[in-house]
Order: structure tokens, then sequence, then C-alpha cells
């Protein structure tokens, strides 16, 4: 068998990375072939969803590479993508896939060099992290189903959206959160709506107590309750049928 | 045709050998025809040459194309010439698509043709991917006010603000200070004829105050700026009075303040340790004590030490300074005996006196060469004048030449590394400076009477105010960052905000009013012009989804999102640049970006993923 030839996606910024890169092919710098570049205006475009729906796609790694920080072209987009990495990055540790094929990369567009050996490190860690596990593992497919959800719910999107704004300048009051306390919410936050996607995303296909469910989510079983409580009150699952004394939920699709 | 149906071209460039030699082209090209959607494939020797360019043309007529996807360079220097090109041929320029297969393949994969042709595959079946979710986008077309505001009043603004003025429109020249100038004001001659500072720039100030274009508005500040090109409302203060006001542009000249250089070789601890630009200020007030020895450091705090650049213009002053030392030293000193500024006589009062001879100088300068001579004669005093440096960056033609007149008089140039500094200490009193010898290999020391440091142009303490109120970037050191640094030098990237002299940088008064012109000119575009079509990048609230939370009004970097009377997000065309944080935040899903939708972008990435067949 020839030699394992990872796929990965890399998202550009159109002002600094993607001519940076542009500049490692007019100065010639030579990088391996496995990268497969998509241009965006800013890097703050990519949603943590995006990266995460890639991955469930079977992508084996996924950079994304804006401007240094102070250098962004749209003034501070990159710092948000800076929170959009790391979110997706906690919800690929959440569904179990290695963060390591996740890279998020500053490149100015004077630094063709560097470019190319940016490329050709990451390519060397995915590749030595091997084919991603998602392709083979049915599992992995439905943990990063609700991990796409988790990424796309109010609660995620709000958190991370705001935080460059809590963290840097304040609240209306001029309170400014400590970074590292609002990194513990928002990992509290994304955890419990990825487990709460991870039900609905379960009970999508057939109706499940809060046994099954516990036992696949490997979550305490009253804290499902709690979630399938929640969910309902949401109109996200509903009851579907009751086997014997346990009730069964399913959830109601399209329905938020 | 219904509008359901997609019919792509795919046209593919051998750009010589460039893409050709490295990637098998007409593989590629028969891969691409197996593509969904793709009713046309062909490959050209330069696309971007006429007959490409026809052929694009031709094509989209006769094989009824609605989408054009081009391979071949990268889109950064040719998207436009292409969509134009469709353009011309009645095709939507929103419905083009580039391929990067040069740039970013066969020029960076040159020894792998069989890896490169199946990367190429690859971004093409993205490319046709992206190509098919294209839609058509409008243009909006937006007024103009007729009026620019220019903050800031030294040479680069009053430039700007004279060229805009001359081009018929009214301008509102806004300066912090009670005097036009800026830093110029500040120096005693300018290189590289050594005119006088305040002589150079008063035709400058009379133009403006004469100009009946120009509102000048000293002790001023712009407090604040709302709007989009073309329609800016801001709000000036003078003295506490608020005005509002609406503009088209904006010219940013804030200009530069010398950088302090507290802590670094004795500055502080003597009258006689100063900056360059003190230094000018003391011959300007003729305040020069007498000295025997003067020595200048350079790079004081730049280049590594504090700030990370060159200051560019340094050297160049340094030198100016030596040579008007040593052919005019005498001159320099203060009109009376009493001129010294500093509260203890200068260190050494070697030199001779000179009483009745000083006037004379200053004809012997006009002289030229013969006449410095005569003036270096016996009775003038001897002046030892030392320029500590890493490397003189004397650039062009005239500061090349002042270099070499400063060798013939003997300004000596003692080179240092930053590994070993001079070392700068005062002894009973007395400068002293210690310093390793370069070419010599031996430690040395000297007692100059003075001693000017060198120090950068830096940023404006407000300039990071600025560019929160304009929503204009700074770079690392504070300073302005352009649209691009070779091709739109003076543009911000925002449109209707333009940026000129030292504010972006270290310049020169040369350059400052250089740029003073070309934003000048930039700015006048959109006056001229009457309207504005900004690019169709923008994006769209769906208001349905909107829950009115405005979490993206916090994080729009250019205030384009409001909320409209129902209390939902609504973009402004105009002002959006389409970098898609909107996007990107919304809680609800609710905005699309039109030209990078997750659709799109997802459909290109995904496109990646597969495998090519065939």
């Amino acid at each position: 068998m020839s030699e394992f030839e990872p796929k990965i996606v890399v998202f550009l910024c159109n002002w600094c990375s993607y001519a940076g890169a542009d500049l490692a092919g007019v100065s010639r710098y030579q990088y391996p072939t496995n990268i497969r570049a998509v241009r965006v205006m800013c890097s703050t475009r990519i949603s943590a969803h995006i990266v995460l729906e890639l991955f469930k796609d079977g992508a084996d790694g996924v950079m994304v590479s804006g401007c240094h920080i102070g250098d962004c072209h749209y003034i501070n987009g990159n710092l948000f993508t800076e929170r959009r990495v790391k979110l997706a990055e906690n919800l690929l540790k959440l569904a179990g896939v290695e963060p390591g094929r996740l890279r998020l990369e500053w490149v100015s567009a004077a630094e063709g060099e560097r470019y190319s050996q940016v490329i050709t490190s990451f390519v060397k860690q995915v590749k030595d992290l091997g084919p991603t596990p998602v392709s083979k593992d049915p599992k992995l497919v439905t943990k990063l189903e609700a991990a796409v959800d988790a990424a796309r719910s109010f609660r995620s999107k709000t958190l991370t959206s705001k935080e460059v704004k809590l963290t840097g300048k304040g609240n209306v009051y001029e309170e400014v959160l400590d970074p590292k306390e609002y990194d513990l919410i928002i990992e509290r936050a994304i955890e419990d709506e990825y487990q709460k996607s991870l039900i609905v995303t379960l009970s999508d296909h057939e109706a499940r107590s809060v046994k099954e469910l516990a036992m696949e989510t490997g979550q305490p079983t009253d804290q499902v309750l709690d979630h399938v409580v929640a969910l309902r009150a949401k109109n996200m699952l509903a009851l579907d049928h009751i086997e014997g004394s346990t009730p069964k939920y399913k959830a109601i699709s399209g329905g938020a | 045709m219904s509008d359901d149906e997609k019919r792509i071209g795919v046209f593919i460039c051998h750009c010589g050998s460039n893409i050709a030699g490295f990637v098998d082209v007409p593989a590629v090209t028969e891969y691409v025809k197996t593509l969904p959607d793709v009713v046309f494939a062909t490959r050209n020797l330069y696309t971007c040459a006429d007959d490409g360019l026809t052929s694009i043309k031709e094509s989209i007529k006769e094989h009824r194309l609605n989408r054009v996807v081009v391979a071949a360079c990268t889109p950064r220097t040719h998207a436009p010439l292409f969509q134009g090109t469709c353009q011309e041929a009645g095709l939507n320029k929103y419905l083009f698509t580039f391929v990067n297969i040069r740039d970013q393949c066969s020029w960076v994969h040159m020894k792998e043709k069989e890896k490169a042709t199946e990367k190429a595959k690859d971004l093409l079946r993205m490319g046709v991917a992206r190509a098919r979710l294209l839609q058509p986008q409008e243009e909006a077309r937006v007024g103009v006010t007729p009026a620019a505001v220019v903050i800031g009043g030294g040479v680069a603004g009053m430039s700007a603000a004279l060229s805009i003025a001359d081009q018929g429109f009214p301008v509102r020249l806004v300066e912090k200070d009670s005097e036009l100038g800026g830093f110029v004001r500040q120096l005693n001659s300018v290189y590289q004829d050594r005119k006088d500072a305040a002589e150079m720039l008063k035709p400058l100030i009379d133009r403006v105050k004469g100009n009946p274009n120009i509102e000048l508005l000293l002790n001023s500040e712009v407090t604040s700026a709302d709007g989009f090109v073309g329609n800016y409302d801001i709000v000036i203060e003078t003295k506490g009075q608020e005005r509002k006001d609406k503009v088209g542009v904006i010219v940013l000249a804030t200009g530069t303040k010398e950088y302090i250089p507290t802590g670094l070789y004795g500055y502080g601890k003597s009258p006689n340790i100063v900056t360059l630009t003190e230094f000018e200020g003391l011959v300007k007030a003729r305040k020069l004590p007498k000295m025997s020895s003067i020595a200048f450091i350079q790079c004081v705090g730049a280049r590594g030490q504090d700030k990370s650049y060159c200051s560019r213009i340094c050297c160049n002053v340094s030198l100016k300074n030596a040579m008007n030392l040593a052919e005019n030293y005498k001159n320099m000193l203060g009109l009376e005996e009493t001129g010294a500024v500093t509260e203890a006589p200068a260190a050494q009062m070697e030199a001779p006196a000179e009483g009745g001879e000083r006037r004379r100088g200053r004809r012997g300068r006009r002289g030229g060469a013969e006449g410095s001579e005569e003036e270096g004669g016996a009775a003038a005093p001897k002046l030892e004048i030392v320029i500590f440096n890493r490397d003189i960056m004397a650039y062009g033609i005239e500061h090349e030449l002042t270099y070499n007149k400063a060798r013939e008089k003997r300004v000596r140039l003692v080179r240092y590394t930053p590994k070993n500094l001079p070392q700068v200490s005062i002894e009973d009193g007395k400068l002293v400076i210690d310093y390793w010898h370069e070419t010599l290999q031996m430690q040395r020391k000297m007692n100059p009477d003075m001693i000017v440091l060198a120090t950068p142009l830096t940023s404006q303490a407000d300039a990071k105010d600025i560019s929160m109120m304009l929503k204009v970037p700074v770079g690392q050191d504070g300073f302005f960052l352009e649209a691009n640094v070779k091709l739109r030098p003076v543009d911000f990237a925002t449109d209707g905000i333009y940026v000129c002299g030292t504010c972006k940088g270290p310049a020169d008064i040369t350059e400052a009013v250089m740029q003073g012109i070309a934003a000048a000119s930039r700015a006048s575009i959109p006056l001229a012009r009457g309207f504005v079509q900004p690019e169709a990048l923008s994006a769209f609230v769906d208001s349905d989804v909107c829950s009115g939370c405005g979490t993206c009004i916090e994080v729009c970097p250019f205030s384009a999102i409001r909320k409209n009377e129902s209390g939902k997000a609504e973009v402004t065309i105009a002002a959006c640049k389409g970098c898609g944080n909107c996007g990107a935040t919304c809680p609800e899903n609710a905005i699309f970006m039109n030209c990078y939708s997750d659709e799109q972008l997802l459909a290109e990435a995904k496109a990646a993923l597969q495998e090519a067949k065939g």
C-alpha cells in the first residue's frame, strides 16, 4: 500500500494568508501537495461548525490561517477567529477526534517561506496522526453531527462572539471579565450544548430511554434527564411512547 | 434556459510552461469535462492574452455559459480582468470564479507532476462546486456628499487639503494644535539644502489660509465619525464646542512624534544629551553651547532596541546636521556669547573664541565647497563630529552625495553592532562615550560636549483612538495600516478613508507631501464621480429568523449593521466589506454572506474530500 496521503483543507484569508501562499509560489518554496486551499475574505468567516462539518465528511486535517493579530484587514476579525477555532477544538475533543488535526496559524502576505514551512509541518503532524478515524467509525460521525449542532447553537455562538468584548473592553458596566474564568464558562456551556445535541442526534432515528441515552453518551442519568427535560421544554424532543414503565423520547425533526 | 440550469465553462491556462510544465493540463481539462454542469472546458496557452479572453467571450455566447471558471495564476492579480471579460460578454461578474493552479499549485510542487496534477483536478472540482452555487449580484449605487475632512495640519495634511480644494471641493482641515505645520515646526532646517524649515513651511501655510475652499479649524479634533464612503456624519470639537458635519471622504494625516529615549544612553541625566529633534530646536533657538566635539548616536530605541523598525529619516537628518556643523558651526552658535542652553557651560571650552568673525560664515555656506574651505580655516573652531551608527542608510541620489561630502568634511562615521553598543557615562560632569571600534578592534573613549540621540519617529498617542473611531487598522508599531503596501499605499481597506504622511510610518517631507497629494487624488475620485458602487460582497439578514439580539452589531468592524424600526438587524450594504464576522457570529444563523455563504464554502471545501475519478 502506498504511503498515507492526507486530505487537508486550508482556509486562507484573502489579505494576508492567501497572499502569503501566493508569495510562496512566486518564490518557489516547495511544500507537500496534500492541502486544498479555500479563499475567504477574512478568517473570521470560518464558523466552528464549518470546520466540524469537514471533519464529519472525512477531512484528515483542517487549518485556518489569517493575518497576524493586530494586522487584520478588518481590524479585529482574527480575534474572533481565535475564539471560533478554540470552540471547534473543544468540540472535536468532546466528540473524540484528535484536536491535533486542527490548526490555527497567522501568516502575513510577506511570509511566503513561513507559509511553506507551516504547511510542511502541519502535513507531517497529520500524517503522524494517520488517517482520520471518522470514516471507519459511524459513532464518530454521529458525535460530530452533534458537535456541528452544538457549534451552531445560540449559546455557544453568543458566548464565543461576545468573548472579545467582555474580556477586552468589558460589559456595559465596564466590568472586564477574567479570560480564564470566561474560558471555563464557555467550556461548561459547550459541553452542555454538545450533550444536548448528542441526545437529539441519537434519538433522531429511534426513540430512546434516558438510561439508553446515558449509556451511549457516557453521562450520568440524572444529567441526561436534566437535558431531556430542557430539550422537551424547547420543543426539540418529545415523548414517543412508554415501554413497560420506561418513557422513550424521540427528536422532533426541524424543531427548535 | 431555465434559471436552475447551470452551464459552466472552464478555461484552464498553461501560462506558457509555468503551469503546463508541472501539471498535466490536458489531463486536467479532460477530467473537468466529467464534472457536473460543466458544458464546456478548454485550455489556453495564456488565458489572459487576447485570444484567451476572446475565447471566453465567444464561448459564453456559443455555449450559453452562465458560470465561468478560470484556472490560472492567482485571483489577486487576474480576477478583475476575467470578471471584466465576463461582463463584456453579458455575464454578471459575480458568476465568475477563479481557481489558483499556479501560485498555489504548479509553482510549489515542481518536482511532483503526478501529485500536482491530482491536486489541480481537486482544485478544479472545488471551483466548479463553488461556481454552481454562485448567484448574480447587483452593485448598489450610493450618492456622495461632495466635501472632505482632512485630519491633521502638517505638511501631508496641508498638501492633501490644498490638492482637494484646488479641484473645487470644500475641505475642512482639522488641526489639534493652535498652528499649522505639524512636526516640521520643531525643526531648524530641512535637508538637502538645509533651507530654513519655517521658510519652507510658510508658502504652504499661506496657500492653505488663502484658499477659499479650505475651512481651517485649529485647536480642533474630530471626535466621532459614522457612516460609509460618500456619507460620513462627523463631529468636530473646537475648544469644547461641538459641530456636526457631513463629508464624503476622510483623509487621515495625524502625523508623528519623536521617540523619547528614557533610560537609553544617559538621556535625561545631562542637558547636553538631547534627541535629534531637541537638537534641531536648540539650533533653531540659537541656544547651541560652544563645543569642541559632538557625537550623534543613530538607531536609538529603533531597529529592535525598543521599536522594531528603521525610522528611515534619521541617518539623513544626522548627516544634514553634521554637515551643518562642519560647514557652518560658528553661525549656529548663539548670537551672543551667553547663548548656551546649559545651566552649566558646555563641558569643554577649548574652542577659540571667534568674536566678530561669527557672522561671516553665512555667506560662506552659499558659496559651496570653496566657501566652506575658507571657513574651515584657522579662525574657525575645530569641531570633532562623530556619528555612531549601525549602518548609514543614505538612500537615493542626494543623500548619498551628502554622505560623501560629510566624509570629505572629516565627519567620522563609527560603526557599532547591537551586541556592542556605545556606553555613555558622565564623569565629573563630563560626558564620556566608551565604544568598541570595529575597524581597529579595540576599546576607545571620547569626551563629547554634546550627545545627540537619533530616535525614531513613532505613532501618535491617540492613533489607537482614531483607529477605533474610524474603524481603520493600526499595525504592531501603532502606525496606520494601508490597504496594500504596494498597490494601494494611501487607501485604507475601508472605502472613503485615506491615509498619508508620518501617521502611516516614518517619512520625510518630500514623501509626506507626495503621499498627501496621492491621498487627495484618491479621495477626489468618489467626490468627482458623485456616486459610489461598492463591491457586492455584503452580508444579508433574514429578518424572519433574526431575533434582534444585536450580537452582529457588536462585532461588525465597520458599524455596517443597525437595528431597523422593527427591531431586526439590517446591513448598510455600502458600508459592508463582506468580512463575514457577523455571518459566523449570528446566534440564530440568520445572516448569510452573498459571495461566501456557508453553503458555498462547504460545497467548495467538501469537494476537496472527494476522490477524483478519471
